[in-house]
């Protein structure tokens, strides 16, 4: 039961990804990539990652998909009118990717993987992670806080309009 | 791929995400294969440094969309001339 779910939801996320990749209007990007976010919290209540399940969708479908969303409307790109690259560009893409892919495929094969018998883990419970979260990793997570401090204000800065900076550079 | 065969500069960030999102699903899954629960950490942190770039790239991509009021990152090969 829960093997046939995994794949659905595999070939849910694959193909979500693709059509995200695909999608020629940015804001259907957007929605095929929140559909992604959404199969992948999936997997993670499969894994019994529920920690993880909650801040997937909170951070990434909340608060950075929203985000995009806003930043798309901001830029008005309505006319979308996206010059394409050029066919040796994207056989290359394809070719890198697909390499990447056939290096992962044989690394899983030769690594001898096996999946019977995983026991039922309760590591991904909030209660089990806050403890590890708090007594090893303490000195990351505040690292974590000042790398967040510093985010903010440096893209407040990079986004703040200068004065007199409004000229548009030619080509 | 995406990022090797798109050129408009928001869905190249969308195409970083969905690839961090990758590694975050491989980590947890071997996070539960080996009962380390160092891995799903590692994926929080992980969310922590997504979520500080895309603040910062799309602070530069709207800086960028109003020098040149485009998205298209291949006006950006000035360095190239």
């Amino acid at each position: 039961m829960l093997g046939y779910l995994f794949y659905i939801l595999s070939g849910l996320t694959i193909l979500t990804a693709i059509m995200m990749i695909a999608a020629r209007n940015p804001v259907h990007s957007v929605l095929y990539l929140i559909a992604t976010f959404f199969m992948v919290s999936g997997q993670y209540l499969l894994m019994n990652a529920q920690f993880l399940f909650v801040v997937n969708i909170i951070v990434y479908a909340g608060a950075i998909m929203v985000l995009f969303l806003f930043v798309l409307m901001l830029l008005n790109l309505n006319k979308e009118t996206e010059p394409q690259k050029s066919m040796k560009t994207k056989l290359a893409g394809v070719i890198a990717g697909g390499l990447l892919l056939i290096t992962l495929l044989g690394a899983l094969i030769k690594g001898n993987v096996s999946s019977e018998n995983l026991p039922i883990t309760d590591i991904g419970l909030v209660k089990n992670l806050g403890r590890v979260l708090f007594t090893d990793f303490v000195v990351p997570f505040e690292i974590s806080s000042v790398l967040f401090l510093s985010a903010m204000v440096g893209a407040i800065l990079v986004g703040k309009r200068h004065n007199g900076e409004t000229e548009v550079i030619s080509e | 791929m995406g990022v090797l065969i798109r050129r408009n500069g928001i869905v190249l960030l969308m195409c970083v995400e969905l690839m961090l999102n990758a590694v975050n699903l491989l980590f947890t899954a071997f996070s539960t294969y080996f009962q380390d629960s160092a891995g799903q950490i590692f994926v929080f942190f992980i969310m922590v440094v997504a979520a500080a770039e895309v603040a910062v790239g799309l602070a530069i991509l709207v800086m960028i969309y109003r020098n040149t009021k485009s998205v298209d990152i291949s006006l950006l090969d000035k360095l190239k001339h």
